[in-house]
């Protein structure tokens, strides 16, 4: 029981660790897209290879909480509604390194046209998820304040919808000297780099959930 | 006298069962506190509270009617049991304190003493403002605690361990209050017949109402440690199903009502600075906590109020007393004219055989008759001194404690170092097993490298073979030739050009061959070679191709053959290489040369 103090304030330091990481990552995931529409493939390398070890890094410190968490019984009520939280903020860094990944296997073939597209797409879809992080942190210390940053969220996550869809409007009706295997291979990354924001929202609905739960 | 209490001690069991999951049923329902933690500091803490704040309560018990007999005390307590039994198999809200002053009333009746409905009037008051005061309580600790979480933003996690110490505080406070407060229903009404006792326990003395206090305190804790578990996580949980930090609140609301209507001290603190003194009425724990349900349900904009429990609580107010009241009538009648038990100082006309002096009793003079009895001098007490018993049964038990202790660290370590053991034998096993393993993948590697190297033995030796062969032919070819040497040129035939042709034919390859079987010989021995190289770098290149030859085992007779030199050069060149190699005279070169 002396102990508890500890381990919540090791518990806190690690989840805020987690966040750290996830937050890096989509900051690499931005730079890692850019790096490969400007052609700079080491750079580029250097990106994926940071992701790929922050991802890693994050899954064992979200391990670790989760098994403190149930060890300890920490907030028992809500143990596995904050478990998801993190699993699911955890599903972000994840597809940020799955898309710098298949960047990288893929090579698609992105025309200059559309190159600014894909970076301020980028950069919408970024801009989500570092809000939901944002509001993941505001939670777990004044949970009342949560619903402003929410709203930040879904902003973006909207915002991030019209852009793909004009972008992907752009690819198949403008750029008629792409083949079809192309655009739809365009199509597909714009599809990728949409879902970081879909799973910020996710994240969104859970913490508003969560914080009517906590403040029943 | 054991006895007649035990109906009062069967009462403070059901309290303890029923009632300590409004001080825990929260923290252990959510599980935020193990059970077995708060039963045993619930229990402590309602044994102190009973015996150190437990008298406020009584007194005003006893000024409501002072049952002067410990038979009519016990009826009083087993009716109260009777009626608290009824009405929670009926599913009705009951309490204790309302089925205890109904019981009481019931008494009253019987022995004709006429109730003080001025005391009567203060306990139904105190009912009332007991949940509302606990819900203006809550609403205000509410409010209160939500400004400090808002001001100093702790993390949730922080917050959780805090919340976690604070209930088990709360609890600690709401378990003292439960037993100073309640502890009038359970042994109230066996005041005045309390035992003229003053028992030393060395370090402190409790006199025989104390002692009372005491057994009841300890009947409740009794309550709390065998029987609240189940309604803690039933009953408890369900009538609050509220966060932790609401849960705080309502707990912390609830003990201060009990605590207020229990403390003598804080109600002469009152008098002292000119307020009305505090009524010390004992109230429904479990009404004060739907009081601070309400209250913060109120707050919350009337979330959590559900009027059937409001309308519930009026019920249980008018029902339990005067359910309780029937029946401690009945069961008094019944106890004094069966059993003709006594059930009173006061001649009833319920009774028969009592001759009844009058009907209208002197309340005051019977009032001040039991507090005589209960204030006697200290001439009448019998003092009875447990201080050395008590010191010696508690080193007993000390030692006792002690040895078990030490029993059981013994028990763990020696568990400890057999799991510990187990562990390495296990760890050993699975070691032996992959060793095993790694041991049949190397020898069946093994087996398929001799059999490979076998094969190139045997290659080797045909290539060999081949070339004896061969250098035979050639030998042969020569001796033909010297034999038509000898005859003379007419008689030189076609048949005899033609079987030179075909030696030579066959001749022709030899050299060809030699040389592919020495690079052959070069590439399967490489690792033989520059081993050889390097251990012994002054070798000349035929020493080198002689001891690989002898490396295959083969005789001097055939490696000359080989080299095409004769059987006596191959023994000379196996002497001179001898030497080279430093060999000794007892160790043999070609299982020299194998080795390498």
């Amino acid at each position: 029981m002396i102990n508890i103090f500890k381990r919540s304030k090791t518990i806190a330091l690690g989840t805020d660790e987690f966040l750290d990481k996830v937050d890096l990552g989509i900051l690499t995931l931005k730079k890692g897209i850019g790096n490969y529409i400007d052609g700079n493939s080491t750079e580029f390398e250097h990106s994926l290879k940071s992701i790929v070890k922050l991802e890693t890094e994050a899954d064992a410190i979200q391990r670790k909480v989760e098994n403190d968490f149930y060890l300890h019984a920490l907030m028992p009520n809500y143990a596995s509604d904050i478990m998801n939280l993190i699993e699911k903020v955890d599903d972000i860094i994840d597809q940020a390194r799955d898309i710098l990944s298949e960047f990288d296997v893929e090579k698609p073939g992105i025309p200059d046209e559309v190159k600014k597209d894909y970076l301020e797409l980028a950069s919408l879809s970024a801009h989500a998820a570092e809000s939901v992080v944002s509001a993941t942190r505001t939670f777990f210390i004044s949970p009342d304040d949560v619903k402003d940053k929410i709203q930040k969220v879904l902003f973006y996550q909207r915002e991030t919808g019209v852009y793909s869809n004009n972008l992907k409007r752009k690819v198949f009706q403008e750029l008629s000297e792409l083949r079809l295997s192309e655009k739809i291979h365009l199509r597909y990354f714009a599809l990728h780099i949409e879902r970081i924001s879909d799973n910020a929202k996710t994240v969104a609905h859970l913490l508003s959930s969560l914080v009517i739960k906590i403040k029943m | 006298m054991f006895l007649f209490l035990s109906s009062g001690l069967f009462l403070g069991w059901t309290l303890g069962a029923n009632d300590a999951s409004n001080v825990f049923g929260s923290a252990v329902g959510s599980k935020m506190i193990r059970f077995k933690q708060a039963a045993i500091i619930a229990s402590i803490f309602v044994v102190l509270g009973a015996v150190l704040q437990g008298s406020g309560g009584a007194e005003t018990l006893r000024e409501l009617g002072s049952v002067d007999a410990v038979g009519g005390a016990f009826t009083v307590a087993l009716a109260a049991g009777v009626a608290i039994f009824w009405m929670t198999k009926a599913a009705l809200p009951v309490s204790t304190s309302q089925a205890i002053v109904g019981a009481i009333i019931g008494w009253n009746f019987f022995s004709g003493h006429s109730t003080d409905y001025n005391s009567l009037v203060k306990i139904v008051i105190t009912w009332i403002s007991g949940p509302i005061l606990g819900g203006i309580f809550a609403m205000l600790i509410y409010l209160l605690l939500k400004q400090i979480l808002k001001r100093t933003k702790i993390h949730l996690f922080k917050l959780d361990a805090y919340i976690k110490y604070g209930l088990l505080f709360v609890g600690a406070f709401g378990a003292y209050s439960l037993g100073a407060n309640n502890i009038a229903n359970v042994i109230g009404v066996f005041i005045p017949s309390a035992p003229n006792l003053l028992v030393d326990f060395g370090f402190f003395t409790l006199d025989g109402v104390q002692l009372l206090f005491l057994l009841g305190g300890i009947s409740i804790a009794s309550g709390i440690l065998t029987y609240s578990r189940q309604v803690m996580m039933t009953v408890g949980n369900s009538l609050m199903k509220l966060n932790a930090e609401t849960a705080i609140v309502v707990v912390f609301a609830h003990s201060l009502v009990l605590f207020i209507f229990s403390s003598q001290g804080l109600s002469n603190f009152f008098v002292n600075i000119g307020l009305p003194a505090i009524p010390l009425v004992p109230v429904s724990s479990s009404q004060a906590i739907v009081g601070a349900i309400l209250g913060i349900g109120t707050l919350k904009g009337f979330r959590n109020i559900q009027v059937d429990v409001v309308g519930k609580i009026f019920a249980g107010w008018v029902v339990t007393p005067i359910l309780a009241g029937l029946i401690a009538f009945f069961a008094l009648f019944f106890m004094s004219n069966v059993f003709n038990l006594k059930v009173s100082q006061n001649p009833s006309k319920y009774v028969k055989g009592d001759v009844v002096v009058s009907q209208t009793p002197d309340i005051p003079q019977a009032n001040t008759k039991i507090i005589e009895s209960i204030s006697q001098t200290s001439e009448e007490i019998n003092r009875v001194e447990i201080y050395k018993p008590a010191v010696i049964i508690l080193l007993i038990l000390l030692a006792g404690i002690i040895m078990y202790q030490f029993y059981m660290i013994h028990k763990f370590k020696e568990k400890d170092k057999l799991d510990l053991h187990q562990d390495y034998l296990e760890r050993y096993d699975e070691q032996q097993k992959n060793l095993e393993n790694e041991l049949k993948i190397a020898s069946k590697a093994n087996l398929e490298l001799e059999k490979e190297i076998e094969e190139r033995d045997k290659e080797q030796k045909k290539i060999a073979l081949n070339i004896i062969r061969k250098n035979e032919i050639l030998a042969k070819l020569k001796s033909e030739i010297d034999r038509i040497k000898t005859r003379p040129e007419e008689n030189l035939k076609y048949a005899d050009l033609n079987t030179l042709r075909v030696l030579i034919q066959e001749n022709l390859n030899i050299e060809h061959e030699q040389r592919s079987f020495e690079k052959y010989i070069r590439e399967l021995n490489e690792n033989f070679f520059k081993n050889l190289e390097l251990k012994y770098p002054g070798l000349t290149e035929n020493e080198k191709k002689l001891c690989s030859l002898l490396r295959l085992k083969l005789t001097s007779k055939e490696i000359a053959s080989i080299l095409n030199i004769t059987p006596k050069s191959v023994e000379v060149n196996r002497s001179r290489l001898r030497k080279k190699l430093h060999i000794k005279k007892d160790e043999k070169l070609t299982k020299m040369i194998r080795k390498l």
